[in-house]
């Protein structure tokens, strides 16, 4: 199997470049790529959990292997991803999830993909063979190439292979609701994070703040009377968060023209935007989703000032090609991106355009 | 002169052209003569850091006191095509800030405000000259701190503390300092200022912040850093066990693991080190244990005395020949104040001691620790353990005397036979000092000529002349083919595709 993806890196060229593709549910995310050129390669073959030690925290997966199955093996264990990855599809692979970087309700609790990536096996864009990182907690031996590699939406190079720390699942869990407007819920987050509380995801919307409680059962507990609110029977919320699957995602918004949908990251005490459309909050108030009509250099402003940026997750090929998915880069940055771009991938076959037009 | 310099992954550049007196000439119209240092007295305190057996007088050190006079230095050198070596406190244990000879040390050491610490967003934006801990005494007021504790904490700047990626004694919990950094402003060898990261969870772009963290100055030099503060837990309490045999104290470090517990601190320390330790700090370990456990638990009253019952009865299970908990926060600083003052204590007992840090798979740990003791018998010198057990990351201490001919020798074949040892048992040959100019061969060891090709790729987009910090941190496939050489793998040599000069 990795002899033909290396027979495709081969015979890639920059007028045939290459996408990199696990379950495909991704593909919205990013730039629109090789319109009418350039192969897909299928990473969804080369599958399969490699080592899987409970009492090391770390699991090693082939790029292809099913999120599903890894969850559902961790999950044997009372293990898991702790950074909770999306789906976006039940075909989602380990590849996908680490070459995307995206995190789900608990990263601001824990981190995110890329805190928990220890070592990748890849290939180059000349179709070498490398190793970094390992399956080690602690490794600083050269560069940190494997956490180069998470989120770099496979404009570096193709992943074989991850190694994930993993951790236990809380011994307890708790979803509390309470309501708050979106001023006093940013100051309640923050007051929380700045706090020894077991708060491991939030969310806020019309009013509504949900925040989850996760760890020892009594500390659970003690917070759960501390924070008050009414306890949340609904055992889908944080999943069909995570999916983009809950009503603030899938309303139908058709009627306001050229809607997409933003992700704001920004610092979480940035006060509330004032753009408009439809806000929902998670991260304690670093994650912003807005589902606006409003112009992209707007909301691009209006991100920088507040100290983070913002992505175009999901629009209509004219705004993304027009817009560009992500936050421009500043220049001395851009080069330093179009250098390390030509060091792993110098015939530009590797999602050319992806992340950005230049690399 | 500068244009023919080139970074090279095949060599070393030499540098022996670099023109003293201009450079000295040019940084004098940079900064005051105070912050210009360049006699053979005034350089002396500059010419190892933590690790003594490497020294090396520079061309001059300079001071600058802020990040405009940092970009002047660096654009001053780039333009004449001279190595820089940045350095913090001098506290790194790799040699990672051991000056070049022909080269400007750039000293962070003025830069130490706390520029601005925010509660609320539990972030502090500090210069790198600030100490690990100052950081954490700023925020106490807050209820927060800075959770990295790298032993040196009390000396140790935060500039170094990227620079490295240091980590600590509480990182399987709170992590290296890679989870704990959002944002570095740095200067390149070029003179330009570049953010990475921000004050949000994550930046646009592929992941350079990971890059720059650990990346031993050898990319650009950090002049402002955002830290990531944590809420101070509650309590914290440590249980000290004890066990009759290392294997079984192993075996008990996987079944907390395995029990579903994260502890907050998670150390070995073997006989050796217990009884090189408490005559020093009196911490009341069990010198009759051939290895005891640290094991802490933080967080709320309930959380700590939840999992305190349940690590006590795993370890009880495990063998453990006597448990104590701390009763009192001064009962567990106690326990710790040995774990901390390990590497002092060497030198108490020993004329010179050298430290080594590989990383291994948990599991394998009984299997090092008695392939330790057979290269003790092997090279004739003593060895004391003490292991961040819960990650994975061991720091022998070899005890040897540099007065006695051959015994630095002895100590380093010693020391490179360990971490051949490590990266063989699935592990890596630094967890948490670094590579510097100490293990400069073992990553040939580690990494294959592809990987080390990428790195110098890596260094080339960054420092294209190959000035900041040259000979550390990578090798060049030149020295690897010499090290290769020395060292036989397995009766073959490790690059048998390289030309042997």
């Amino acid at each position: 199997m990795m002899q033909s993806f290396v027979e495709q890196i081969h015979a890639a060229t920059s007028e045939r470049p290459l996408r990199l593709r696990g379950g495909g549910g991704k593909d919205f995310y990013g730039n629109h790529v090789n319109t009418g050129h350039g192969e897909i390669l299928d990473t969804r073959e080369y599958s399969g959990i490699v080592a899987y030690e409970p009492t090391e925290l770390v699991i090693t997966a082939r790029c292809g292997t099913p999120l599903t199955e890894i969850e559902a093996a961790l999950a044997g264990q009372d293990q898991m991803l702790a950074f909770e990855p999306p789906h976006f599809s039940a075909a989602a692979t380990i590849g996908g999830c680490v070459a995307s970087g995206l995190s789900g309700p608990r990263r601001a609790a824990v981190g995110a993909v890329r805190d928990f990536v220890l070592g990748v096996k890849m290939l180059d864009g000349a179709g070498t063979s490398l190793t970094f990182g390992g399956q080690v907690m602690k490794n600083v031996a050269g560069y940190d190439v494997a956490r180069l590699m998470t989120g770099s939406l496979g404009t570096l190079g193709l992943l074989l292979e991850v190694s994930l720390k993993v951790l236990p699942l809380p011994v307890a869990e708790a979803t509390l609701r309470l309501e708050a407007p979106q001023d006093k819920a940013l100051e309640l987050m923050n007051r929380w994070a700045g706090q020894p509380l077991p708060v491991s995801a939030t969310c806020w919307q019309d009013d509504l703040l949900t925040l989850r409680l996760s760890g020892a059962r009594s500390a659970v507990v003690a917070a759960q009377q501390r924070i008050g609110g009414e306890l949340v029977n609904d055992a889908n919320f944080w999943r069909d968060l995570r999916e983009q699957k809950s009503d603030f995602f899938t309303n139908d918004l058709s009627h306001l023209s050229h809607l997409s949908l933003w992700r704001l990251s920004l610092p979480s005490v940035a006060p509330p935007l004032n753009l408009p459309g439809a806000q929902l909050i998670e991260w304690g108030g670093s994650l912003r989703w807005l589902r606006s009509g409003a112009d992209a250099a707007g909301i691009r402003t209006a991100a920088a000032q507040a100290g983070g940026h913002a992505t175009l997750f999901r629009g209509s090929a004219e705004q993304k090609s027009a817009a560009g998915v992500f936050q421009p880069l500043p220049a001395a940055l851009l080069t330093l991106h179009r250098k390390l771009k030509q060091s792993f991938d110098p015939k530009g076959i590797f999602n050319p355009g992806r992340m950005y037009r230049e690399m | 002169m500068n244009q023919q310099r080139q970074h090279n992954a095949n060599r070393d550049q030499d540098f022996g052209d670099v023109d003293r007196a201009g450079v000295l000439v040019a940084l004098s119209r940079i900064l005051p003569t105070a912050a210009l240092l360049s006699t053979a007295e005034d350089l002396k305190p500059y010419e190892c850091d933590g690790l003594s057996a490497y020294r090396e007088l520079p061309l001059a050190v300079v001071l600058p006191e802020d990040e405009a006079q940092v970009v002047a230095v660096l654009k001053a050198c780039h333009a004449r095509g001279v190595p820089v070596v940045a350095r913090g406190a001098g506290t790194g244990l790799s040699g990672g800030a051991l000056p070049h000879k022909h080269g400007v040390v750039l000293s962070l050491a003025k830069l130490k405000k706390i520029l601005h610490l925010d509660p609320v967003a539990r972030v502090a934006v500090v210069q790198p000259g600030v100490r690990n801990l100052a950081i954490s005494e700023a925020a106490a007021p807050c209820g927060l701190y800075y959770a990295p504790d790298p032993s040196s904490q009390i000396a140790c700047s935060i500039g170094g503390n990227i620079a490295e990626n240091s980590g600590g004694v509480h990182c399987l919990k709170y992590g290296l300092t890679v989870h704990n950094v959002l944002r570095v402003r740095a200067v390149t060898i070029e003179g330009e200022v570049i953010e990475f990261g921000n004050h949000a969870l994550d930046a646009p772009g592929l992941d350079m912040l990971a890059l720059l963290i650990g990346s031993e100055g050898m990319l650009a030099v950090v002049t402002e850093v955002t830290v990531k503060l944590t809420p101070k837990p509650l309590l914290a309490q440590v249980i000290m066990a004890s066990f009759d045999d290392v294997e079984k104290a192993g075996d008990a470090v996987a079944a907390i693991i395995a029990a579903g517990i994260i502890p907050a601190g998670l150390e070995m320390m073997d006989k050796a080190a217990t009884a090189a330790v408490e005559p020093y700090v009196k911490a009341g370990y069990d010198l009759n244990a051939e290895a005891i456990l640290l094991c802490e638990s933080d967080g709320t009253p309930e959380e700590v005395s939840e999992e305190i019952a349940a690590m006590r009865s795993v370890l009880e299970h495990s063998g453990a020949t006597d448990i104590r908990v701390s009763l009192s926060e001064a009962e567990r600083l106690r326990y710790w104040s040995g774990r901390k003052a390990a590497f002092p204590a060497m030198g108490r007992i020993s004329p010179d001691y050298y430290c080594m840090d590989g990383t291994i798979p948990r599991k394998r740990v009984a299997e090092m620790l008695k392939a330790i003791a057979a290269m003790e018998k092997k090279y004739g010198l003593r060895c004391a353990n003490v292991f961040h057990a819960g990650d994975g990351n061991l720091h022998p201490l070899i005890l040897y005397d540099a007065n006695v001919p051959d015994e630095l020798a002895r100590t380093e074949a010693f020391g490179a036979e360990i971490l051949a040892l490590s990266v063989a048992l699935g592990g890596a040959i630094t967890g948490e000092h670094g590579v510097g100019v100490e293990k400069i061969g073992a990553m040939c060891v580690q990494f294959d000529s592809a990987a080390l090709s990428v790195f110098h790729a890596i260094k080339h987009s960054f420092d294209a002349q190959g000035l900041l910090n040259p000979g550390k941190a990578v090798p060049t496939l030149h020295r690897c083919a010499e090290f290769g050489r020395m060292h036989v793998h397995g009766g073959g040599l490790k690059f048998p595709e390289l030309e042997r000069f």
